[in-house]
């Protein structure tokens, strides 16, 4: 069986998985408003986990919680499984095709046969929808691809009881129920708040406090850790922040794009003002990103820890305008 | 980022005939979505991951024909797995996953443990206890 769905690619997973299922149930939101609403934005860094054998920084909001304050925020219920038998995963899902209902997934990436190699990472948070099996295959709306694919029952179940941090125990989640009408300024408004507040947590690790942080340890890593070290770290921090799923600049655009939706819903210039400075602080990250890839891409320079220091400093200037640019945005709504 | 400046460099993209979503702006200032077939500067940054990787296995592989470790460690890094990684994957505490890549106590493992690894790795017995990789 099939499902008429509509597969709309997006920058980002979870964004795109719930703007694509809210879009089937016959509510049209933008990738972006998703993002904004759900307080996706985020900067932290996780000093206890390390993933490909370096530290961790996000750009993003824990998985999951995009999606779950969206709901709340705009009035949806969503129902969420999750399994510790791979069987009874499958005859839930199935339940649900057979009921015409298509659902989101949380899945692993390592095991994902339509990714390249290089891209497969033990990665566990990846979202993509089911909507229909056919000739024992399952139909797949992956929202990072341009269209839709297909995974055996084989290769469906090995991505949903992937193993290791953020294990995605068969997850499954779609919409239950849904308010008359989409009532988003409220929701916009209680969006904004929490991404600053976030942004200026009182926190050495999150936020614009988060970004110096960084900023601090980038200085002290080829002394530290020496120059091979350095730079395996420092190109995790700009694949984090610039691979697939960001939509560029680590989510300042995809949040840009939203202040600017959220601007002309609300009639609030302020926000349309904002959005274009968010463009300039994407550009500023963007810019990071290259002056970084100038390190690592020779690997024995000497000079190196001169432009250690020169990346780290741009850091810095990033994390003042960001701190300016939040506390202004909480004073725009 | 305007919407003529979204990166069409090449890359690892190309393999898969993928390419990623960009949020830019048009000429009115207004936002809207570009197709980008890659940027240089993380492709640097993913060759050079995947370059470490690839270290990582041939520096373990060679350790495996000293003898210092069992096949284990190998195809752990060969899965890009770390201990934690590979630990939840069979099931069996991460301590005990370290005493068994000591060639000695890999030696003595019995098939049930041995199968479980095997089938992590999508191989059988007997080529997981191969040393000569």
């Amino acid at each position: 069986m099939e499902i008429d769905f509509k597969h709309k690619q997006a920058a980002h997973c979870e964004n795109g998985v719930v703007a694509n299922l809210m879009t089937y149930n016959g509510f049209t939101v933008s990738e972006p408003m998703v993002f904004g609403i759900g307080s996706g934005l985020l900067f932290s860094y996780i000093p206890f986990l390390k993933v490909n054998h370096a530290p961790v920084v996000s750009y993003r909001a824990m998985p999951g919680i995009i999606f779950t304050r969206f709901a709340k925020r705009v009035g949806i219920k969503i129902k969420r499984e999750k399994f510790s038998n791979a069987q009874k995963a499958k005859t839930r899902l199935d339940e649900n095709l057979e009921r015409n209902n298509p659902v989101g997934l949380q899945v692993g990436v390592f095991n994902l046969p339509y990714f390249p190699d290089e891209y497969r990472f033990h990665f566990n948070a990846h979202n993509m929808v089911v909507y229909g099996k056919k000739d024992g295959s399952y139909l797949i709306s992956d929202p990072v691809m341009e269209t839709v694919t297909s995974l055996t029952e084989k290769e469906l179940e090995k991505v949903r009881f992937a193993k290791g941090a953020f294990a995605p125990k068969g997850h499954i989640y779609y919409p239950t129920g849904f308010p008359k009408e989409l009532q988003l300024e409220n929701a916009i408004i209680k969006g904004i708040k929490h991404t600053c507040r976030d942004m200026l947590a009182p926190v050495p690790i999150v936020g614009v406090k988060g970004i110096r942080k960084i900023a601090k340890l980038i200085r002290k890593w080829p002394k530290s850790k020496g120059i091979k070290i350095a730079n395996h770290y420092l190109g995790q921090i700009v694949r984090m922040q610039e691979e697939i799923g960001t939509g560029g600049g680590g989510f300042r655009y995809i949040y840009a794009a939203f202040l600017q939706e959220a601007g002309k819903l609300l009639e609030n210039n302020r926000l349309l003002e904002l959005s274009k400075e968010m463009t300039l602080i994407g550009d500023e990250w963007r810019d990071f990103a290259v002056e970084a890839s100038r390190i690592y891409k020779n690997r024995s320079n000497s000079g190196a820890v001169d432009q250690y220091d020169h990346v780290a400093t741009l850091l810095e200037e990033i994390a003042n305008k960001e701190e300016v640019f939040f506390k202004k945005l909480k004073k725009a709504i | 980022m305007k919407k003529n400046e979204v990166p069409q460099d090449k890359s690892n993209l190309e393999s898969a005939n993928f390419k990623e979503l960009c949020y830019a702006i048009d000429e009115n200032g207004e936002y809207t979505t570009e197709l980008s077939s890659g940027w240089d500067p993380k492709t640097i940054a993913l060759n050079n991951a995947v370059e470490v990787i690839n270290e990582r296995i041939s520096d373990s592989k060679q350790r495996v024909k000293d003898h210092k470790v069992s096949p284990l460690e190998y195809y752990m890094e060969l899965h890009k797995m770390d201990l934690p990684i590979l630990a939840s994957y069979v099931g069996i505490w991460k301590w005990r996953v370290k005493r068994h890549f000591r060639p000695a106590i890999f030696k003595k493992l019995n098939n049930k443990t041995l199968q479980k690894y095997a089938d992590v790795f999508d191989i059988t017995i007997e080529e997981l206890q191969r040393t000569d990789l």
